[in-house]
């Protein structure tokens, strides 16, 4: 039977709702690329999807819509998926930073006590 | 826009759910989520939470493309150039969520075109909310107000999940729902404090979703280990009662403020259990519209049809054969 | 140079086609909204179409502040032989490949359009122009880079966008039809005028088109299908204007 919309769009289509062919061979998919943002100058690109795209000029075309449509953008980065390296999971193990490693922080350089103390018996 | 997903199962025990599971492994993964740490797509995980995630994951995606024809259904009469701007960018942001969506569901494993395909075929559900009809402008004006902000129940909580990817789908998704839901409450206020005839377009509005948005959480969840084990697993995150009982706490008296009328006679805040009190809504109709027979099941399915079909020459014209498909990294 | 009546009424006429063009041709680009070919790509003409119809409200309020109606009023009540849009934004959306090369001739002319009104005299136009210039710079990348990919990509892509392109032709030649006052827009360095917009147009596509591998159609062998900048239209024109203001015209003194 041919689909009585609501929609006026559905019914310039005039469907049929009672077709069982809808089983198509599957297609494939197209590339994959990773989108990365850079909202304002100065600022760090930021990864914020992906997108799938027959070719790098329409994945930006793609992405810049997808991602950047609302709020403010001065550029954008498409990666192909398949070019990008990641540590794996399993070894984030590697990163972690025992507190012997403290010479690296800020945090861990206190003088003024010492300063102080300096102070103190200098001044006697 | 999104309902609660259908989990299936039920009655198979814990013991059958993870069944054959690296038992070291498994407790490592559970350890992860408990600590509120997040699964990423190459982690270890159960085979059962990934099956439950890829089906819900891509129902949502489904309910989202579909979500788009009931509103769509008005996309080209919208009164107004204030308007029919919005209703044109907030039918074009369900379908960049189902974009999103099918992404995360992808990391998975499965592929965009075949998740559609399943959808088409109806192997795969979506939310049973999109098969009733927009009669008037005035639905589509309560689709953008209630059955968003009953999407964004489900959404906020759904974002608090394990699953890496789709938690951050949905943090992007959740910051576009708001501008729905203040659209949507924006029209339906401008319909309400209207003209006799705009008042009377929505209360009937109103009178025909209650039922759905009532439905909207799905059935009280059984009590089964299975439901456990899934909210344990961050999978599902809050009841399909406590999660309608959120929303009409939030969104019953915002909807009286408005002398807006409710066809529930039973419906009121119990004070003393501080709970919603309502006539149990008719489940036999839910089940009748998810096994197909709802009033728009034949015709959502057969335009998402129409618009594969149409759109197969351009995917296969810009196809490269040597291209090949590469799951999405996160 | 003093604007006489006639100026402002060139002026008004000049705004009208374009508000006309902008909001038929938004109006049409958004039915495939959720209905498009690729999920990405339904986001992208979506957007555009919103873009459209952006730009025609923005000339619509120009109007207004030249003393015609506002401009929910003038897009929502007038019928069918009132509007001035090209026929070629009023026909229906047909298939992809047809949208597209609507798309394509459309927004190249509209682009070259902009361009030409950055300079001109009248300063509320030409801040118009600039504040869209970057809209419609992503409209006709789009449009090029789909017309350049559908060529390289099946025999079938090919032969629909080539025989599009053939078929529509003297429609877009029909965006140029000239108005009754293309002298006094000239004179006052409002517009450059619709034969010099059309003679840059069609030196835009045909570059572009031929780079892509498609055959240009020649402008001496095709007819114009002018009409529209009069008020005549297809058959499609009114029934689009009907369900366009079908909610709007229950009561058009409501606020919706």
């Amino acid at each position: 039977m041919i689909v009585k919309s609501l929609d006026p769009r559905i019914n310039r289509a005039a469907l049929d709702d009672e077709r069982t062919d809808g089983v198509q061979t599957p297609m494939d998919q197209f590339e994959t690329y990773e989108v990365f943002q850079q909202i304002k100058r100065g600022t760090h690109h930021t990864h914020v999807g992906t997108v799938h795209a027959p070719n790098e000029e329409l994945a930006l075309i793609f992405a810049k819509e997808q991602f950047c449509r609302r709020g403010t953008s001065v550029n954008i980065w498409i990666v192909r998926t398949d070019n990008i390296y990641t540590t794996p999971y399993e070894d984030a193990d590697m990163f972690e930073t025992s507190t012997y490693k403290d010479y690296r922080e800020p945090d861990a350089y206190k003088v003024m006590d010492r300063i102080q103390a300096f102070k103190e018996r200098t001044k006697a | 826009m999104y309902g609660n997903a259908y989990i299936e199962g039920g009655s198979d025990g814990v013991n059958t759910l993870v069944a054959g599971e690296d038992p070291v492994k498994l407790a490592e993964f559970e350890a992860r989520i408990a600590a509120g740490d997040k699964i990423e797509p190459k982690d270890w995980m159960p085979k059962e939470y990934k099956k439950q995630l890829v089906r819900m994951i891509e129902q949502h995606a489904h309910s989202e493309v579909i979500g788009a024809l009931p509103e769509g259904t008005w996309i080209t009469r919208a009164p107004g150039f204030r308007r029919k701007l919005a209703l044109m960018a907030k039918v074009q942001d369900e379908i960049g969520h189902a974009q999103l969506l099918y992404s995360a569901a992808e990391t998975l494993g499965k592929s965009r075109e075949d998740m559609i395909n399943d959808l088409i075929n109806g192997k795969s559900k979506y939310s049973n909310v999109f098969n009733y009809p927009a009669v008037t402008w005035a639905d589509s004006a309560v689709i953008a107000w209630l059955i968003d902000a009953g999407a964004i129940v489900n959404q906020l909580a759904n974002s608090k999940g394990s699953y890496g990817p789709y938690v951050r789908a949905l943090e992007r998704i959740c910051a576009e729902e708001s501008f729905h839901l203040k659209y949507g409450h924006d029209n339906v206020v401008f319909l309400a404090t209207g003209t006799p005839k705009q008042r009377e377009m929505v209360q009937d509005a109103l009178n025909r979703w209650w039922e759905p948005i009532m439905h909207f959480f799905g059935p009280s969840d059984k009590a089964s280990q299975h439901t456990e084990i899934l909210m344990r697993w961050k999978v599902k995150m809050a009841s399909n009662d406590d999660m309608r009982q959120t929303y009409l706490d939030m969104y019953v008296p915002k909807i009286w403020d408005l002398g807006l009328t409710l066809p529930d006679p039973n419906l009121k805040k119990n004070e003393e259990t501080g709970k919603w009190e309502y006539t149990e809504p008719n489940w036999d109709v839910f089940k009748q519209v998810i096994s197909g027979n709802g009033p728009c099941n034949k015709e959502r399915l057969a335009v998402r049809r129409m618009a594969e079909e149409k759109g197969r020459w351009v995917r296969n014209a810009i196809l490269r054969k040597e291209a090949s498909y590469v799951t999405p990294l996160s | 140079m003093e604007l006489t009546e006639r100026h402002v009424e060139g002026l008004k006429e000049l705004l009208y086609k374009m508000a006309d063009d902008q909001l038929i041709i938004g109006h049409r680009n958004s039915e495939w909204t959720g209905l498009g070919p690729i999920l990405e790509e339904d986001i992208a003409f979506s957007s555009m179409a919103q873009d459209k119809i952006g730009q025609s409200h923005a000339l619509f309020e120009l109007l207004n502040g030249l003393g015609e109606n506002e401009p929910d009023i003038v897009a929502f009540t007038r019928n069918s032989n009132q509007f001035h849009n090209c026929q070629l934004v009023e026909l229906p959306i047909g298939e992809y490949d047809f949208s597209l090369v609507r798309h394509f001739y459309f927004d190249h002319a509209e682009a070259l359009r902009f361009e030409a009104l950055m300079d001109s005299s009248f300063e509320p136009l030409s801040m118009i122009a600039r504040k869209y210039k970057g809209e419609i710079k992503y409209h006709t990348l789009h449009a090029d880079s789909w017309l350049k990919i559908l060529a390289k990509g099946t025999e079938e892509s090919f032969t629909r966008i080539q025989n599009n392109i053939n078929e529509f032709f003297p429609h877009a030649l029909g965006i140029f039809e000239q108005g009754d006052y293309e002298k006094e827009l000239i004179e006052a360095d409002i517009f450059i005028g619709e034969e010099a917009l059309r003679t840059r147009w069609y030196e835009k596509i045909s570059a572009l088109l031929t780079s892509f591998g498609y055959s240009v159609p020649a402008l001496d062998s095709a007819t114009p299908i002018y009409g529209g900048r009069k008020g005549v239209h297809t058959p499609s024109l009114q029934p689009l204007l009907d369900e366009m203001t079908e909610v709007f015209s229950i009561d058009p003194t409501a606020e919706w």
